[in-house]
């Protein structure tokens, strides 16, 4: 088993970083050969500019700029990358809409493409021959990508959104794995509260974590915001049972869950603070990164592990993973270079390396993917093979456009778990709060 | 021929042309002076306040020009629950803020005024916290008030006081109480500063005089400290309430508006509703709801402490 870690990509991409280098990895020989032989040739002069968010594992990064230099290299394009930190791409991208102006290419999250689908360039043909040469495309990926019959956005990758759990302290609570049920669950976490090794979950406007883990509880109890036809079905009795579940849950939570972004349970995880906790695989993969030179962090990489979401009442997966769709944008000069850039970077040749240089960070949108390395070299990272068949999509059953984008940006169900976890309002209160609120948004 | 040199004026003293007239024409030199400062204000504040206040009576998104709706937006708004408390934030956070840092700032100021050792380093510290840009102590202050590893906390853990860590932004009441001291230590150096200007322009004379007639500390502060700063204290604080009542990178940085929108403001919530989630018209309409509250606060200060009598050369009444 290749021990995979950020030095020996790092490694990895010094061999193949330096761009003369390219072809002795084999990527660059490849490089120019699929420059020959796409569909999609590069506008005279053509240059890219691409805005994504700011990676939160330095290996996936590296693993991306040598995909971007190898891509440079065949065409002739240069590719300028900007990093965003991950709330921010969606108003500079909305910003860049409007005006007009901006980066070619957006990379962001969810529905980002959904907000300005007008403004985008069809990527129907990008699509279909990625779809066809890698096994299919994952159902959530076809209901990001598409707006109505064409794809807007070809999505590039999901972050797996898990439990991240301490193997010891989940054994001494008296639990061999995470319980599969919501009520086994609560179980745990009652259990690692008494034994003073509470976990918790940010229940603060972490856009990330916080939506994902109180969309699984409101999916879970088979509440939802809308129903297939957008019409919202927030008040019901099933929303309230998910509300009184994530009470409980609340309750058994390290204090000062309320205040947590998305990066407070990496730093209370890695300082030892955290049993449980939900969160992609960069918590582990930071412990792995460092755990040559700290020998603290070697044995936190050997004790945490990482585990699906429980099933509620309602019987089947709702998970709920971030999607990282990539769009172009109407105004770049240059559409075939972006539309070869996408095609480029999903090729087998360069994404097979980048799934790796994500140790699991990221997991692939096309099923072909499956057999990547990663997700046997390591078992911890196994399960993340799951997410992009196991997610549901933002806006739960209704539409993915707009109108989800907003009730996220809005932090409508977030807020609505949040009010009634910290007591601010009753559950009643709360759900007549964000049925208002997602009325006017789905009107 | 000497009539008709008489009858037809001489060439030279011809009216002079409208043309002629006006490149002497003070005012009119004066108006062309004063154009790339009107532009300015037009272009930069003029026309997007207009726009803004257009756009909170459209639908407007991003990407998409709106329609005229009237007041659906306020109509909207006036019922939301989570725009009441915004608007509630807000008035604490700058009524608070602003009392605080007003007494804070003069008690420094009148401190500073005396003759300390090392005043001028003194007087520079002071200043600090106002030059350290708004993110960066923002985001020093995230840790001192992070709910694992503050320094708060775990200071009075080991001296014993508490048990368990402070929840100081996970609370509602703590994390207003938390924002709010932040802004306070932020704004006090300005009022400080600019109040410590204002003192200094007081003659030693009038104190001189005082004490001879056997004042008090307290009467001398009362009949010849605060009148005579009384303009400059209505400046400094029309602008500080300003600045705090749109304060946003603070809250931004900081709390982002939680616990579920127990620190939101307006500009925030503006913010959010307008660029993350793309109601452009519903953003704008709250951002257009604070100018009633700012124009009250400027027209408050305006009344009621700049028409002092004797700020026109007369006597109080």
């Amino acid at each position: 088993m290749t021990h995979v870690n950020r030095r020996s990509v790092l490694k990895g991409a010094a061999a193949a970083g330096a761009v003369g280098a390219l072809s002795q990895t084999g990527l660059f020989d490849f490089a120019k050969a699929w420059a020959q032989t796409a569909p999609w040739k590069p506008e005279k002069g053509a240059k890219l500019q691409l805005l994504r968010w700011k990676r939160f594992v330095q290996s996936e990064e590296d693993a991306f700029m040598v995909l971007v230099a190898a891509f440079t290299k065949a065409t002739g394009v240069a590719v300028s990358v900007l990093n965003e930190s991950l709330d921010d791409v969606q108003p500079k991208a909305s910003v860049a809409a409007n005006t007009g102006q901006g980066p070619d290419l957006f990379w962001g999250l969810y529905s980002l493409p959904h907000l300005f689908p007008t403004k985008v360039i069809d990527v129907t043909d990008v699509a279909d021959y990625l779809g066809k040469k890698y096994g299919g495309w994952a159902p959530s990926a076809i209901t990001y990508g598409k707006s109505g019959n064409r794809w807007i956005a070809i999505p590039m990758g999901y972050n797996g959104n898990v439990i991240n759990y301490r193997e010891s302290q989940i054994k001494a609570a008296g639990f061999q794995k995470i319980p599969e049920d919501t009520a086994g669950f609560l179980e745990l976490m009652k259990g690692l509260k008494a034994k003073n090794t509470p976990g918790g979950m940010a229940l603060g406007r972490a856009s990330g974590d916080g939506n994902a883990w109180v969309h699984w509880c409101l999916w879970a109890f088979g509440g939802n915001l809308v129903d297939a036809k957008d019409k919202v079905i927030i008040k019901s009795p099933e929303t309230e049972k998910a509300l009184a579940y994530a009470q409980q849950l609340y309750a058994t939570f390290i204090p000062g869950t309320a205040s947590w972004n998305d990066s407070f349970n990496n730093k209370a995880f890695l300082a030892g603070e955290l049993s449980l906790t939900n969160n992609g695989v960069s918590i582990y993969a930071a412990e792995k990164a460092d755990a040559d030179k700290n020998p603290k962090m070697k044995e936190l990489a050997a004790d945490t592990n990482h585990a699906l979401w429980p099933i509620g009442p309602v019987g089947k997966p709702t998970e709920f993973h971030i999607c990282y769709p990539m769009m172009a944008m109407r105004y770049s000069k240059f559409p075939q270079a972006a539309k070869a850039f996408m095609a480029f970077a999903l090729e087998a040749e360069n994404y097979d390396k980048w799934l790796v240089g994500a140790v699991g960070y990221i997991t692939h949108p096309l099923n072909y993917y499956d057999k990547n390395p990663v997700w046997t070299s390591d078992p911890k990272l196994t399960i993340v093979r799951e997410v992009g068949r196991r997610t549901l999509t933002a806006g739960g059953l209704g539409s993915v456009g707009e109108r989800a984008a907003s009730a996220l940006a809005d932090f409508l169900v977030l807020d609505m778990f949040a009010s009634v976890c910290t007591g601010r309002t009753t559950v009643k209160e709360a759900i007549d709060v964000a049925e208002r609120q997602a009325k006017r948004i789905y009107r | 021929m000497p009539e008709a040199v008489i009858r037809e004026p001489a060439p030279a003293m011809a009216a002079p042309s409208a043309w002629s007239r006006l490149k002497v024409n003070r005012g009119w030199l004066a108006f062309w002076f004063m154009m790339p400062a009107a532009a300015f204000l037009v272009l930069f504040l003029a026309y997007p306040l207009g726009l803004g206040i257009w756009l909170s009576f459209t639908d407007a998104r991003i990407g998409r020009p709106g329609e005229f709706i009237g007041l659906e937006n306020y109509e909207w708004l006036v019922d939301d629950s989570k725009f009441l408390l915004a608007v509630f934030n807000t008035l604490f956070y700058t009524i608070v803020a602003s009392a605080v840092k007003f007494a804070i700032g003069l008690y420094l100021a009148i401190l500073l005024n005396n003759h300390l050792p090392f005043r001028a380093v003194i007087r520079a510290i002071v200043l600090i916290p106002f030059i350290v840009p708004t993110v960066l102590s923002a985001i020093a202050f995230w840790w001192i008030f992070d709910p694992q590893f503050s320094i708060v906390s775990w200071s009075l853990r080991q001296m014993g006081f508490i048990k368990a860590n402070v929840d100081f932004l996970g609370d509602a009441w703590n994390a207003r109480w938390s924002v709010i001291f932040v802004n306070v230590w932020r704004g006090v150096p300005f009022i400080a500063i600019t109040l410590l200007a204002g003192l200094q322009t007081v003659q030693p004379s009038l104190y001189e005089a005082a004490t001879i007639d056997g004042a008090s500390r307290w009467q001398m502060f009362r009949f010849i400290t605060y009148p005579l700063l009384t303009p400059i204290i209505a400046v400094v604080m029309t602008f500080s309430v300003l600045f705090t009542f749109t304060d946003f990178q603070l809250i931004k940085v900081l709390t982002n508006g939680q616990p579920a929108g127990a620190t939101e403001l307006m500009a925030t919530l503006s913010y959010n509703r307008a660029i993350l989630g793309s109601k452009i018209g519903e953003g704008a309409a709250i951002s257009t709801a604070m100018i009633p509250f700012l124009l009250a606060c400027i027209l408050i200060s305006w009344f009621g402490l700049q028409r002092r009598k004797w700020q026109h050369g007369e006597a109080n009444d």
